[in-house]
């Protein structure tokens, strides 16, 4: 079975036939100290007015498509917020070497 | 399960942090209280929505119109939050929630979402076979019923009202509440009255 149309982004997941077959795995864990602690910074960033959901999406959205099924839910948050705060100049390479 | 992050991600995120700290723009203390303040919100906020619409018109109409307005009147912070859709349940047509494209969910009335919620296959298996999804967690409805599914955005979230169940004459607020699960404010399940204490 494929898809009537090419998907156009990864994240972009609605009626996806890739995972058609599968069962939704009922995963209820709370997200662990990690998640916990990368939700809590990516919050206080945006009260702080240094990213919005939007730019968060942008950066999870452009990861690449092996990338993004490699990655855990709250690596890719990481991966984004890192990627926001070298673009706006807020933390350089060398602070994060 | 989802898997723990890598030794490799935690590194990350503290170099992250530290850069952050190093600059002022970012204190533990901070951290911990908005962690604090997360950990907070649980879907026993959204279940007290659902008891009270259930029991007050007055409130059920202010509900559906301004879910967030509502929250807020729970003593809920919606500050920086976007609005929040209440969809009601009725004979013959229930609601389902998913994020397709992430994982939006009104988490100042329901907390963090849980891992399923995020899964790529609820994503994307709830817009195409939403009934296949509601068997999954023993869900059945009546002959008939339509089943609409509501996509959240990050710009928009919403949870569901479901009918009261039959059987739940006279129960007060809190006997009411305890019916209402965080599924069933997602609409993979509906509140079920416990055998024993039905009449």
């Amino acid at each position: 079975m494929s898809d009537p149309a090419p998907t156009p982004a990864i994240h972009d997941m609605g009626g996806l036939s890739r995972f058609r077959c599968s069962a939704v795995e009922r995963d209820e864990a709370p997200p662990d100290a990690f998640g916990k602690r990368v939700d809590a910074l990516r919050q206080i960033l945006a009260q702080k007015g240094l990213m919005t959901v939007d730019e968060l999406r942008r950066g999870i959205e452009a990861i690449p498509e092996p990338e993004y099924f490699a990655l855990t839910y709250y690596e890719r948050w990481l991966t984004s917020i890192t990627g926001l705060m070298l673009e706006k100049g807020v933390v350089t390479p060398e602070d994060l070497a | 399960m989802s898997a723990p992050a890598r030794a490799e991600s935690l590194a990350r995120l503290e170099r992250l942090v530290a850069a952050l700290r190093a600059k002022g723009l970012v204190s533990e203390e901070e951290l911990a209280a908005m962690q604090a303040r997360t950990d907070r919100a649980s879907p026993e906020i959204g279940a007290r929505m659902v008891a009270r619409a259930w029991l007050d018109p007055t409130w059920r109409a202010l509900l559906l119109q301004d879910g967030a307005a509502a929250a807020e009147r729970m003593g809920v912070s919606m500050a920086g939050a976007p609005p929040l859709g209440v969809l009601e349940n009725r004979p013959g047509l229930h609601h389902l929630v998913v994020c397709t494209l992430c994982s939006c969910y009104p988490r100042a009335v329901l907390g963090y979402p849980p891992g399923w919620y995020k899964s790529f296959e609820y994503r994307s298996r709830a817009v195409r076979d939403p009934r296949g999804v509601l068997a999954e967690w023993g869900t059945t409805l009546p002959a008939g019923t339509k089943v609409r599914v509501v996509d959240s955005t990050a710009d928009y979230r919403w949870m569901v009202l479901p009918m009261r169940p039959e059987g739940t004459e006279g129960w007060s607020e809190d006997q009411l509440a305890a019916l209402v699960t965080r599924d069933a404010l997602v609409g993979v399940a509906l509140p079920q009255v416990p055998a024993r204490a039905a009449a």
